[in-house]
């Protein structure tokens, strides 16, 4: 038994109000399922928004966090302008998914997990996105061999992007940032301690 | 002309060499026309976009967007923050909002600013620059710069996801937002009738993490425009765009389709009906070329 499972007393539906962003929403979810019928990436998630929420409720931990379904979000905010709750359905998906993934919980090989985790470090780097990298990056993330297929198979939008302006390879030594790096990283750090210590501090219940 | 002056947050894409620069481009060419000065953050930050939260969280994403929001405040006083991406729009809006409904969260988030030597405090309006288009300056006076009708020309006004959704324009239905086909129309073009792609997803980032899921979807927004009539899409998001042209080749050899329709920016072509020349107008950008409005921009 972890021991968020301890300090929740079983109550999967308590750890989420405590910890995933916006997670006291959850129990506000009344099972109509449009925000499932509203998914463009519907029929790809194994268990759609509102099915989660019932599993919240129903303190299917495991299931729920070793789930690929809310990795299947788009950022379309359909169901967050469509629920007749108004719950933000967007931004649970997204903190359910950090969640999971800070807990090492998340299916290992997620390609979206991977690459949310390869935007966030190389934004986080020097401030802004080196799109170069992050495309090199993302084409080699599962290992050198499917990474030459992928740049292959890639090769042609590369080019087109290059010759249109909207792409240079000399991005790859250094290329954009902030000027104020070491303030932006101080930043995120103290963020990131906040963030942390306020988990702590959740009593036990 | 009085110009009007906003605080200008241009984000990753728009950077010099980076994947939205054509769109930086031909929106200071309608900004110079239409006497609007963009003032730039001096050194934003990445907002995080919609696929920082995997590895960012909650306070760390939103910080990001409080230090932007932060530096506009300091150094343009008085201005809107005013955003051209989708993505980069909503990110510090939807952070703008949460600061000023949560005090906890607004005193965290400026312990953290601290650290870099940074105050938030929350007076910004975060606007996107089709809102500054239709609200500040008008459909009329966008139409009264017009020196080269779009005559003939069918379009795709394709809004998509961000632009539209959660917050989207001031009076507009999520559903069937019309300010697009609007200002189609005022460029003298003609908008595709109930386009039934209008609002749909196109993936988004997961075009990179889950190409064959959100190739389908763009098939079908694709689909679409042809079978409204248009010669081309337009559309104000960076990653609507990318993802409606660059992927064509690819969807056709999957599907047997034989797609090859341009897809422009709103500012493209407001450019080409300003009389401006291709280069400002960024048609050097496509790499689907919009032929019908490089023979207009070479008139």
């Amino acid at each position: 038994m972890s021991s968020n499972t301890i300090k929740y007393r079983n109550s999967f539906l308590r750890e989420v109000e405590a910890n995933v962003e916006e997670g006291e929403w959850v129990r506000m979810c009344m099972q109509c399922g449009v925000c499932s019928g509203s998914c463009p990436l519907g029929p790809h998630w194994e268990h759609p928004p509102q099915e989660l929420f019932m599993m919240i409720r129903a303190g299917k931990r495991e299931e729920v966090l070793s789930s690929s379904s809310m990795w299947m979000c788009t950022s379309c905010y359909n169901c967050i302008v469509r629920c007749p709750r108004e719950l933000p359905i967007t931004h649970i998906m997204h903190g359910l998914a950090h969640y999971a993934h800070k807990l090492g919980l998340a299916p290992k090989n997620q390609p979206t997990k991977k690459f949310a985790q390869l935007f966030w470090d190389n934004l986080s780097k020097k401030g802004r996105v080196n799109e170069l990298k992050l495309g090199l990056s993302l084409y080699f993330m599962n290992g050198f061999g499917e990474g030459i297929k992928t740049a292959l198979k890639m090769k042609d939008i590369g080019l087109g992007m290059y010759k249109a302006k909207r792409m240079n390879p000399f991005e790859i030594f250094g290329g954009h940032g902030c000027k104020d790096k070491k303030g932006l990283q101080a930043i995120l750090k103290k963020a990131r301690e906040i963030e942390d210590a306020k988990a702590d501090q959740y009593p036990k219940v | 002309m009085a110009t009007k002056e906003y605080s200008f947050y241009p984000g990753c894409s728009s950077q010099k060499g980076a994947s939205s620069i054509n769109q930086l481009r031909s929106t200071q060419t309608i900004c110079e026309e239409l006497g609007i000065k963009l003032n730039e953050i001096p050194d934003w930050n990445c907002c995080s976009a919609s696929i920082g939260y995997g590895g960012g969280g909650e306070l760390p994403r939103l910080t990001l967007s409080a230090r932007n929001i932060a530096l506009s405040e300091q150094n343009h006083p008085g201005q809107d923050l005013v955003a051209t991406c989708a993505a980069c729009w909503l990110a510090t809006r939807e952070a703008n909002d949460r600061f000023n409904e949560d005090s906890q969260l607004m005193a965290e988030t400026n312990q953290a600013l601290k650290e870099g030597g940074l105050n938030l405090k929350g007076e910004k309006k975060v606007r996107h620059m089709v809102e500054v288009l239709v609200e500040d300056i008008g459909f009329e006076e966008m139409k009264n710069h017009v020196k080269k009708p779009l005559e003939g020309i069918k379009i795709a006004g394709y809004v998509g996801c961000q632009t539209n959704r959660p917050f989207g324009i001031n009076g507009e239905s999520f559903e069937n937002p019309v300010y697009l086909d609007k200002m189609i129309e005022a460029m003298g073009a003609e908008p595709v009738e109930n386009y039934e792609k209008k609002v749909s997803c196109c993936g988004g980032a997961l075009m990179f993490s889950e190409p064959e899921k959100s190739q389908a979807l763009v098939k079908d927004i694709l689909e679409a425009a042809y079978d409204g009539g248009a010669d081309m899409i337009v559309t104000p998001c960076p990653v609507c765009q990318m993802n409606t042209e660059v992927y064509q080749a690819q969807i056709n050899k999957k599907y047997g389709t034989n797609f090859n329709i341009p897809s422009v920016y709103y500012s493209t072509l407001m450019s080409v009906a300003y009389g401006k020349t291709a280069k400002e107008a960024a048609l050097d950008g496509q790499i689907i070329r919009a032929t019908k409005l490089e023979e207009i921009a070479g008139k």
